[in-house]
C-alpha cells in the first residue's frame, strides 16, 4: 500500500516551486477575485475598441452632465460624452503606459542590471548601484515630471518634423509620443528598486555549490546566469509586479493630472480629474469627477490586494 | 562602521553635485528661451542678445553650471524668470513655509491616529476591532488623494458647509483641517500596519512573558516594556514617510489652492522658469537624501541588533 502510493508520487511530474506557488494564489478567493478584477479593466482597456458603447471624442451636446442612465450608464460629462466610453480608453491609457514602463524598465533593465551587479560584482556593481541611487534620490516622481516638462516639446518637435518630411499624419494624433515619452520616463525611474532587489537575491544565489558545479564542468556565464541564477531569483520579482504596476498607473494618472502627461482629447483618468475637478462642478456633477477617481482606487485596492495574495503565496513561511 | 559612515558622508555630496548638474542639463535641454520669454512677444532682437550675454546664457553649459553651483553655496539661487526681478530664495521662502507646515499637519495626523489605531488593533488582537482595524489599513493604503480630496470636499465643504474648500490661513485655522486630512489618510493606514506588526511581535517576545511571570502590573507591561520597543521601527519609517508626503502635499496644495512649494514648481515648469524649478529640485532632493541618510544611520542606535557593515550596504 505504502510502496504504491510512493510509487505513484513518484510518476507524477515533480512541481516547480513557481507551480506549487501558484497553486497556493489559486486557493485564495479574494486574490482570485481582485485578479479578475484586475484582468476585466486591462481586457476592456485592451479592447477599447470593441468594448466601448461609443466613440472616446463623440459629443452629444443635447445630454451635456447627465447622471447614470440606460444609454449612458455612468453619464455624460461637460460636452455630453459617454463617462463610460471614456473610463474605457483611459484604462487603454493605463494598460498601455503600465505595460512599456514595467517591461522596459523593470524587466528588462532592472533585472539584467540587477543580474550583472550581483553576479559580476566589483565596478560594475559599483557604477550600476551609484548611477541608480542618482536616479532614486530625486524625491518621488520628480525627475519623471521634469524629464517630461523638458524632453516632450524636443521630441513633438522632432516628430512633427518628421511628420512633415514624410507625409505621415498619425503619430502625433494617436497620443503615441505621449505614450512613448512618459513610458520611458517612468521606466528611468523604476528600474533602481527590480535591480537592488535582484541584486540582492543574486549574491546569495551566486554562492550556491550548483552554481560553482555548474562553472566547474565549463557552462558559459550566460548559461549559468539563464539556467541557474535567473529562475532562482524570480519570485521577488513576480511578488513586486503587482505593487510596480499600481505605481507606474498611479503616476502616469498625477502625472496628467498636472497637464503634462497624456494630453486630451486622448482620455486618461488623470484628464478626466482635472477636467471635472472643479468646485463647480463637485457642487452640481460630483458624479464627473468621482467615477474616474474610483477607478483610480478599484485599481489601486485590486492591485494592493493581489499583491499582498501573490506575497502570501510566493513566501508562505514570511507570515 | 565607521567607515560605512564615513563612505556615506562623502558619497551624499557628490550624489548632490550629479543630481543638481542632471538637472541643470536638462533644464538646458528643455524648450523656450528663458530670456524670449522674459521680453515676452515683440522684443528687439538686439536686446534679446544683449541679455543673454548679460546673464552668460551664451557660455558653454559646464561654465555656467559651475557658476550656479557658485552661487548657491552663497545662497543665491538667482532672479525667478517670470516673477521678474524677484529672487528665488524670497519666493521659495515663503511657500516653503507654508508647505512645511501643511506637512506637518498632515504628519501629525498619520502618525497620532496611525499609532493609537494600530496599538489598539494589537491589544485587541483577535476580536472585531482587530479585524476592523487591519481592513481599514488594506482600504486606506489604496485611498488615493485623488478619491479622498474631492468625497471630504463634497461632504464638509458643500453639503455640511462647515469647512472652507480652499485657501491657507496659517497653520491653526479651519483651512488646514481639510487638506492635512487628505495628506495624512494614507499615513494612518501605513502607521497602523507598522505599530500593529511591530506591537504583536513585542507581545510574543520572551521578556514581556517574564514581565508578567514576576507579576508586573498589566499597565507597565504596556507602556514600559511594550510601547516602547513596539515604536522603534515606527519612528525610523517617520524619515521615509516625511519623505513620501512631498508629494502627496504637491497634489493638495493644487486641490486645494494652497500657496505652497507644489503650487509654485507646477506654475514654474509651464513658464519655464528653470531658477525656480532648479532650485526646488535641489532642496527637495537634498532633503530627501539627508531624511534617508539620518534614517539609515539612526537604525543601529535605535536596534543594537542591527550593525552597518563597512562595505556599501544598499537599502
Amino acid at each position: 500500500m505504502l510502496q504504491g502510493e510512493v510509487l505513484t508520487n513518484l510518476d507524477r511530474p515533480s512541481r516547480s516551486y513557481i507551480q506549487l506557488s501558484l497553486r497556493r494564489l489559486y486557493r485564495k478567493k479574494l486574490s482570485i477575485v481582485c485578479l479578475a478584477i484586475i484582468v476585466l479593466m486591462y481586457g476592456s482597456g485592451i479592447f477599447a475598441p470593441l468594448v466601448a458603447p461609443y466613440g472616446y471624442n463623440d459629443q452629444d451636446l443635447t445630454k451635456v452632465k447627465q447622471g447614470p442612465s440606460f444609454s449612458n450608464p455612468l453619464g455624460t460629462d461637460r460636452l455630453g460624452r459617454d463617462m463610460l466610453t471614456r473610463v474605457i480608453y483611459s484604462l487603454r491609457t493605463t494598460v498601455i503606459i503600465t505595460v512599456i514602463s514595467l517591461v522596459t524598465g523593470s524587466l528588462l533593465l532592472g533585472i539584467t542590471l540587477g543580474l550583472l551587479a550581483g553576479y559580476f560584482g566589483r565596478w560594475l556593481d559599483g557604477i550600476i548601484m551609484r548611477v541608480g541611487e542618482v536616479t532614486a534620490s530625486f524625491p518621488d516622481i520628480f525627475l519623471v515630471l521634469i524629464i517630461v516638462a523638458t524632453v516632450k516639446p524636443r521630441i513633438l518637435t522632432w516628430v512633427h518634423t518628421f511628420e512633415d518630411s514624410t507625409g505621415i499624419d498619425w503619430i502625433v494624433r494617436l497620443g503615441i509620443v505621449d505614450y512613448l515619452v512618459i513610458s520611458l520616463a517612468l521606466a528611468a525611474f523604476s528600474w533602481f528598486g527590480m535591480a537592488r532587489l535582484v541584486r540582492g537575491q543574486v549574491l546569495q544565489v551566486r554562492e550556491n555549490q550548483y552554481v560553482e558545479a555548474s562553472r566547474a564542468i565549463g557552462s558559459s556565464t550566460l548559461r549559468i546566469l539563464a539556467i541557474h541564477v535567473l529562475p532562482n531569483v524570480i519570485s521577488p520579482v513576480i511578488v513586486s509586479i503587482s505593487a510596480g504596476l499600481a505605481g507606474i498607473a498611479t503616476a502616469e494618472i498625477v502625472l496628467s493630472w498636472l497637464g503634462i502627461g497624456i494630453q486630451p482629447p486622448t482620455p486618461s483618468l488623470g484628464v478626466m480629474i482635472f477636467e471635472n475637478g472643479n468646485l463647480s462642478v463637485l457642487r452640481s456633477d460630483p458624479h464627473l469627477t468621482l467615477v474616474p477617481s474610483g477607478v483610480l482606487v478599484v485599481l489601486l485596492f485590486t492591485f494592493n490586494l493581489l499583491g499582498d495574495g501573490i506575497n502570501d503565496a510566493f513566501n508562505p513561511r514570511a507570515r | 562602521m565607521g567607515t560605512y559612515i564615513a563612505r556615506r558622508l562623502m558619497w551624499t555630496p557628490v550624489l548632490l553635485l550629479i543630481v543638481s548638474f542632471i538637472t541643470f542639463a536638462l533644464g538646458q535641454f528643455g524648450p523656450g528661451d528663458p530670456v524670449q520669454i522674459l521680453m515676452g512677444q515683440y522684443s528687439d532682437p538686439e536686446v534679446v542678445e544683449r541679455i543673454r550675454k548679460q546673464k552668460g546664457l551664451d557660455d558653454p553649459i559646464a561654465i555656467q553650471y559651475t557658476r550656479y553651483i557658485g552661487n548657491v553655496l552663497q545662497g543665491d539661487f538667482g532672479e525667478s524668470f517670470q516673477y521678474r526681478g524677484r529672487q528665488v530664495s524670497e519666493l521659495l521662502g515663503k511657500r516653503l513655509w507654508v508647505s512645511a507646515q501643511l506637512n506637518l499637519a498632515g504628519l501629525i495626523i498619520s502618525v497620532s491616529l496611525g499609532i493609537t489605531i494600530g496599538l489598539f488593533a494589537a491589544l485587541k488582537q483577535g476580536t472585531w476591532w482587530d479585524s476592523a482595524a487591519v481592513s481599514f489599513t488594506l482600504i486606506g493604503q489604496s485611498l488615493h488623494i485623488f478619491l479622498t480630496a474631492p468625497v471630504l470636499l463634497i461632504i464638509f465643504a458643500l453639503k455640511l458647509d462647515i469647512l472652507p474648500t480652499h485657501g491657507w490661513e496659517g497653520f491653526f485655522s479651519l483651512n488646514t483641517i481639510l487638506p492635512a486630512v487628505v495628506l495624512g489618510i494614507p499615513g494612518i493606514a501605513i502607521m497602523t500596519r507598522l505599530t500593529r506588526a511591530s506591537t504583536l511581535d513585542i507581545t510574543g517576545q520572551d521578556y514581556i512573558r517574564t514581565a508578567r511571570a514576576k507579576g508586573l502590573p498589566e499597565r507597565i507591561v504596556r507602556t514600559r516594556h511594550i510601547l516602547r520597543n513596539a515604536l522603534i521601527p515606527v519612528v525610523t519609517s517617520l524619515g521615509f514617510s516625511l519623505a513620501g508626503l512631498a508629494s502627496g502635499s504637491f497634489i493638495v496644495e493644487l486641490f486645494f489652492g494652497i500657496p505652497g512649494v507644489g503650487l509654485l514648481t507646477i506654475e514654474s515648469l509651464f513658464a519655464r522658469d528653470y531658477p525656480i524649478i532648479m532650485a526646488v529640485t535641489l532642496l527637495g532632493t537634498t532633503l530627501f537624501v539627508l531624511a534617508n541618510l539620518v534614517v539609515d544611520l539612526a537604525y543601529p542606535y535605535l536596534d543594537p541588533r542591527i550593525r552597518l557593515r563597512g562595505n556599501y550596504v544598499a537599502r
